[in-house]
């Protein structure tokens, strides 16, 4: 058995009982953690294909971005999970015809899976450029290519959907309270000397 | 390739590794002793000058005095996150340094995506803060967590835009190759950190964020949060949160010095400084960068929170973005731009 292989079996053993542990753990934040630990392990599978890139903005993405927010939602939920799991087996049933439904759609989408016409070309075109050392690097820029010459138009409208939903989440939850004291930066920096200070001369006995 | 061979390298990596960490856990103790006596010095005080001579043997002082401590553990904390917590943020501190190149092929994994795989490693540095600050279950350390969780997802927004500039300039995203990028006869002159200025400033400030350094340490204020995440730690955990944080500010002076300040390279391209090892211009370089984060710490007042995430968020990442556009704008309509 080879390194690589050794460390395929270590991730992926790793990968599958944390994915498991993420749902059969008591303690909310704890699945967060053993998700965050499958994150990782996938970004180590990522690495025994060859696809740093994909694993190093995995960990970027997911781990360092993703899981840190909904680790900050859920350490704050204050929920009794206990008696949450509490209709655990009653629920069953539906939990397991939904994972059905999933499980269908991926082997039709994998069964029905083709290389874009560019794709084959960019993969193999880098594999010939790349003799052993320089190989990252036209991993990056196969994907580049891929991504920003062939697809650029379905990457352009993924960026739009994304923008949408953030324009969307911001109109949503923004809102004006009236009375509500805010810092103006600008404001603060226009002040001089001369509309700040009063000097006033006081006279003894008189006061102001 | 036979078992003999493999073993044979696996040996070779291990003892690189080895030797990298010892002689980094060594800078780390001075690099401490510094921050305190530059500290000192701008206080007109004369800092830690009792334990060998001028204080050197300090930080191993206090090595000694955490590590012969008794951990204690709250009776309501989380015991495994708990301890877990100040692990995640040294190993992950010092795994950052194994793409790091301290000298020209001085590097232990020259990976090619060197860059990101420091980011990567920086942004769950926030780990180890979070689930020490939830595990202690106790007020002060689970806001500070919060804090933390807050201010280093704003910050690496800014940081990563920063190291898109450098990386369109240099046209890689292996340290070594960007280094060697900003090789040329004018030397200092030829770094990057003339060119993009004004990035390598958010860079710094970004940088002090991110490690939770001040004026931005609203994660451990003392005036609101005792200790911040740490204040249920004591002894070795406590050290290593404390180690953690350290190599990760090295870290960032090392990012710092490799995507502004040329890395390894000579600042004056000729004959008596040319001499000179890679490795001591790196180490110089590391060190002026710790210089001016200590100085941050002596001089600049802390931040208000609100403040912090305004100066993130509505000042840093428009002028990063900004920044993106018009660098990658002015590389490719003047031709400079790498092949």
């Amino acid at each position: 058995m080879s390194v690589a292989a050794a460390f395929f079996y270590l991730f992926a053993f790793v990968l599958i009982a944390s994915a498991f542990m993420v749902i059969s753990s008591r303690n909310p934040v704890h699945s967060v953690l053993f998700l965050i630990l499958a994150f990782v392990n996938a970004a180590g599978l990522f690495i025994l294909i060859g696809a740093e890139f994909l694993a190093l903005i995995l960990v970027v993405v997911y781990v360092g971005a993703v899981a840190v927010l909904f680790l900050f939602v859920v350490m704050m939920l204050d929920v009794d999970f206990v008696e949450l799991r509490q209709g655990f087996l009653q629920y069953l049933p539906i939990g397991m015809i939904v994972g059905a439904i999933f499980l269908a759609e991926l082997v039709l989408v994998l069964g029905a899976w083709a290389t874009g016409p560019g794709v084959a070309q960019a993969v193999s075109a880098a594999a010939n450029v790349a003799p052993a050392g320089a190989e990252a690097v036209s991993n990056v820029r196969a994907i580049g290519q891929v991504l920003y010459t062939d697809y650029i138009y379905f990457f352009q409208a993924a960026g739009f959907v994304l923008l949408v939903a953030m324009i969307g989440a911001i109109v949503l939850t923004l809102r004006h309270k009236a009375g509500v004291k805010r810092q103006s930066i600008s404001a603060q920096v226009e002040r001089t000397a001369k509309t700040a200070i009063e000097v006033v001369k006081v006279r003894p006995g008189q006061g102001l | 390739m036979n078992w003999q061979d493999t073993l044979i390298q696996v040996l070779i990596i291990l003892g690189q590794s080895l030797a990298l960490l010892v002689a980094l856990l060594i800078f780390v103790a001075y690099i401490l002793l510094a921050d305190r006596k530059i500290w000192a010095a701008v206080q007109l005080r004369r800092g830690p000058n009792v334990v060998g001579p001028f204080g050197l043997l300090q930080s191993f002082a206090d090595l000694l005095k955490f590590v012969l401590k008794e951990p204690t553990i709250p009776a309501g904390a989380n015991k495994a996150v708990f301890l877990l917590a100040p692990l995640v943020t040294c190993v992950l501190a010092l795994a950052a340094w194994a793409v790091v190149p301290i000298a020209d092929g001085w590097v232990i994994a020259d990976l090619n995506v060197g860059v990101l795989y420091i980011f990567a490693i920086s942004s769950l540095g926030v780990y180890g803060i979070i689930m020490g600050g939830w595990a202690s279950n106790s007020k002060y350390p689970f806001l500070a967590s919060l804090r933390s969780a807050a201010q280093m997802v704003s910050y690496e927004v800014s940081i990563g835009f920063v190291i898109i500039t450098v990386l369109m300039c240099a046209g890689s995203l292996n340290l070594s190759e960007i280094v060697e990028a900003q090789n040329g006869r004018l030397g200092l002159l030829n770094w990057y950190f003339l060119p993009l200025f004004p990035m390598f400033v958010i860079f710094y400030v970004s940088a002090l964020a991110e490690t939770n350094r001040p004026p931005f340490d609203l994660v451990e204020a003392e005036s609101e949060l005792v200790a911040g995440f740490m204040t249920e730690y004591g002894s070795t955990p406590y050290l290593l949160f404390m180690l953690g944080e350290y190599v990760a500010i090295l870290t960032m002076c090392a990012m710092a010095t490799i995507l502004f300040l040329g890395g390894w390279l000579s600042p004056l391209p000729f004959a008596p400084f040319t001499w000179v090892p890679g490795l001591v211009w790196f180490v110089i370089k590391v060190c002026f960068m710790f210089f001016l984060f200590a100085m941050a710490k002596a001089m600049v007042p802390r931040y208000r929170y609100d403040q912090l995430m305004r100066l993130g968020w509505k000042v840093f990442l428009p002028i990063s973005l900004v920044a993106v556009v018009v660098v990658a704008g002015v590389l490719h309509f003047t031709g400079m731009a790498p092949k």
